[in-house]
């Protein structure tokens, strides 16, 4: 059982408060991965969970054991860094056995043997084991930087940012075959990134943190379908969520705070929950694949616009439309629609795949507040 | 106006051929992108139409005037920039102004350029703050709005912003295609990001060791790659690569057999023509096919390849399984809801109007 529980832990260097009282469980065997732009403060908190920094405040339990005073070679987590910290003159065979040969754990040779091949093979790099790591690509190397951690069976895997040096191809492959590492090898795995791609696809929870704050923790699609402020709505989902200033009247939604060019009719939900607002001024958030788009006028939320310029990505277009010069929002389209640009088109809001914040705080507004 | 012609373009280092024989129209507003991994000449290239470095044989032509030799400074046209480093004692007006005040412009003019350029990247109400005080995205929209006020006829950008995080790129691409539809000039761009080339290009310009692969707009390179290099560097997740080999039976028919699972499948009539009218028979191929062209089932189905759930990966909007077919790993793209079990039997069938065929030996598609 390795469980990771933060209370209350908070990090300042100077007057930057790094990590601000945050609380985080992470269960056993889960794949958790904190996600946020830059300085957000994602690095720090696994550090402090390595024991590579002191909290200033808050508890650190590694399998419900409190281990602040714990240095890091007592916690029994393996560390998985961005730049692959490998002895490049050393085969990769000697790179993996080397963790397992020091004096503090003094493994028999014919089971050094026998884990080593194992993980070889789990990685994929059986043939490369004889080959000095500086002779290796950038994802050989970062195999077997993982490998060397998989090899003294810690408890909990600590990774930070472990792809964001590979090309796009090559982070693509290894997304799916370090999600699928972790399921057979059934460990913790806490993983730090600023790639919401990385979060959506490996992550069974994520928490979404900036500027030190724990924003949300949730299942993927948890955080992707209910963002709890607009903060999380438009750093996760690409392409970006479109976020419109609103009003509410009634039970309309007037879009465009200038213009005033949209006025949306409510689904029978939100109008209980934006009944209880405090505030009619609201964000609308709605995603640009909960744009459709047609050429013929809809009976409910269908308005007209221009196609202001397209995004070709293959597999979609990613159309950006105009109502008026202060109205543009994305939405996304099948090629086969062949729009073009300039030509008028309607796009139609699903209200019921929408999410309202209020304007002042960016909170998601919901029945019960 | 601002065409670039580039004609029988070579330049070597030493022994090392960075652009290999390259010709390359570029019409006059067309956003082009030159796109490749590391090594593959696109920053040499723009490097030669900026007049920053000589080409050893070939032409450039700029609006029809042989400027080959020319230095960068006479072309006047070309403006190289990066899009961060903003001085951050200056205000938005200080930053945005000052390549005008160094080229000592009257203060009316610099005053006319500046809103112009605020007005086109709506920054006019942040003239006064410094960048400190700016939002990431404001930040880009200054540093565009400096190199904007000289009007340059053509924009040249070598990775401007590969060293941002995942999420600004992505605003940033909506930004600089957005700039380009609005302001319309010529830009030459380079990147190896496959992402950015697609969403901003109006032309693809796909190089390998310092080899026109191929030239097209992106719906063109995904749908009908020329090459396997190009299939593999289009596409996110990428094309799928299957080993097969094309068989004919004693009535006539050409089949595929998929190496991986020892498995045939039917391929529709006009395949099978060009199979046979390429002389495929008995050689080795490989099926090209992207994820979102191959379906799913869970219950056995003719032509459809028996497999097995490996991982789902799910991205909100879609989700990627990857599927276990033998030794090979193959991504399908599938709606939010499907979500099986690892492990599962599953059953894939491809699209095969949309498959790729490429010869495995020249790696050239025969389609």
């Amino acid at each position: 059982m390795a469980e990771v529980k933060l209370i209350s832990l908070k990090k300042t260097f100077g007057n930057i408060t790094a990590v601000n009282e945050i609380n985080l469980d992470i269960r056993d065997k889960e794949f958790f991965v904190l996600l946020g732009p830059t300085g957000a403060g994602k690095t720090t908190t696994l550090r402090l969970v390595a024991g590579l920094e002191k909290p200033d405040k808050g508890e650190i339990y590694l399998e419900n054991v409190l281990v602040n005073k714990f240095s890091p070679a007592i916690r029994d987590v393996a560390f998985v860094f961005q730049y692959y910290t490998l002895y490049p003159h050393y085969t990769v065979r000697q790179n993996l056995e080397f963790p397992l040969r020091s004096n503090l754990r003094k493994t028999p040779k014919d089971e050094i043997n026998r884990t080593v091949g194992e993980i070889s093979k789990i990685l994929h790099i059986e043939h490369l084991m004889d080959r000095q790591t500086i002779n290796l690509s950038g994802g050989e190397m970062q195999r077997v930087a993982i490998g060397r951690a998989i090899v003294r069976h810690p408890k909990v895997f600590l990774m930070d940012e472990p792809l964001s040096n590979l090309d796009a191809k090559l982070r693509e492959e290894m997304r799916a075959e370090l999600a699928r590492l972790h399921l057979d090898l059934g460990s913790t795995f806490f993983y730090v990134t600023h790639d919401q791609v990385e979060a959506m696809t490996m992550g069974d929870r994520i928490g979404v943190l900036n500027e030190g704050n724990m924003l949300q923790t949730g299942a993927p699609d948890e955080i992707y379908n209910k963002p709890r402020n607009v903060f999380v709505a438009k750093f996760v989902g690409s392409p970006v969520i479109n976020l419109l200033d609103s009003e509410i009247v009634g039970e309309k939604l007037i879009i465009g705070r200038r213009d005033r060019a949209m006025e949306c009719t409510l689904t029978d939900l939100q109008c209980k929950i934006v009944g209880n607002a405090k505030s009619k001024n609201v964000i609308l958030g709605i995603r640009p694949e909960d744009i459709l788009v047609t050429r013929e006028k809809k009976e409910i939320n269908s308005f007209e616009c221009s196609v202001y310029f397209k995004q070709s990505m293959g597999v979609e277009d990613i159309l950006n439309l105009k109502v008026t010069d202060e109205l543009i929002f994305r939405a996304i389209a099948p090629p086969k629609l062949m729009v073009e640009v300039g030509e008028t088109l309607y796009a139609n809001f699903q209200m019921s795949r929408s999410h309202i914040f209020d304007f002042e705080s960016g909170e998601r507004l919901e029945l019960n507040n | 106006m601002a065409e670039i012609v580039l004609e029988n373009i070579m330049k070597r280092f030493g022994s090392l051929v960075a652009v290999n024989d390259l010709n390359l129209d570029i019409k006059n507003k067309e956003f082009v992108v030159l796109l490749g991994p590391s090594g593959c000449g696109k920053t040499t290239t723009l490097r030669m139409i900026s007049g920053l470095e000589l080409p050893d044989e070939g032409k450039i032509l700029l609006d029809g005037e042989d400027v080959t030799f020319k230095r960068a400074s006479q072309r006047d046209i070309a403006f190289v920039f990066q899009l961060y480093a903003l001085y951050p004692l200056m205000t938005v007006y200080g930053n945005m102004s000052f390549p005008l005040r160094t080229q000592g412009y009257s203060k009316a003019k610099i005053n006319e350029e500046v809103n112009r350029a605020a007005e086109i990247l709506k920054i006019k109400h942040i003239l006064n703050k410094k960048p400190k005080e700016l939002a990431g995205g404001d930040m880009q929209r200054v540093a565009l709005g400096r190199a904007l006020v000289r009007r340059p006829k053509v924009f040249l950008l070598d990775e401007p912003i590969g060293t941002l995080d995942a999420k600004f790129r992505e605003e940033m691409r909506t930004e600089l295609k957005k700039l380009h539809v609005d302001v319309g000039a010529t830009t030459v761009y380079v990147t190896h990001d496959q992402i950015e080339a697609m969403s901003m290009g109006d032309k693809v310009v796909i190089m390998n060791k310092g080899l026109l692969q191929q030239v097209g707009t992106p719906q063109e390179i995904y749908n009908d790659p020329k090459n396997l290099f190009v299939a593999k560097f289009i596409g996110s997740p990428g094309m799928n690569f299957i080993n097969c080999t094309a068989v004919k039976n004693e009535s006539g028919k050409v089949y595929l057999k998929i190496a991986a699972v020892n498995d045939s499948i039917h391929i529709p009539e006009n395949l099978q023509i060009l199979i046979l009218d390429k002389n495929m028979v008995e050689k080795e191929l490989i099926l090209g096919v992207r994820p979102e062209d191959i379906s799913l089932e869970f219950k056995e189905k003719e032509d459809y390849i028996k497999s097995e759930v490996f991982i789902i990966e799910t991205l909100g909007s879609y989700n990627i399984i990857d599927i276990k077919m033998g030794i090979e790993t193959v991504k399908v793209r599938t709606l939010p809801v499907v979500v099986p079990d690892i492990g599962t039997k599953a059953f894939i069938g491809f699209d095969m109007q949309r498959i790729k065929l490429f010869d495995k030996e020249t790696e050239n598609s025969i389609m």
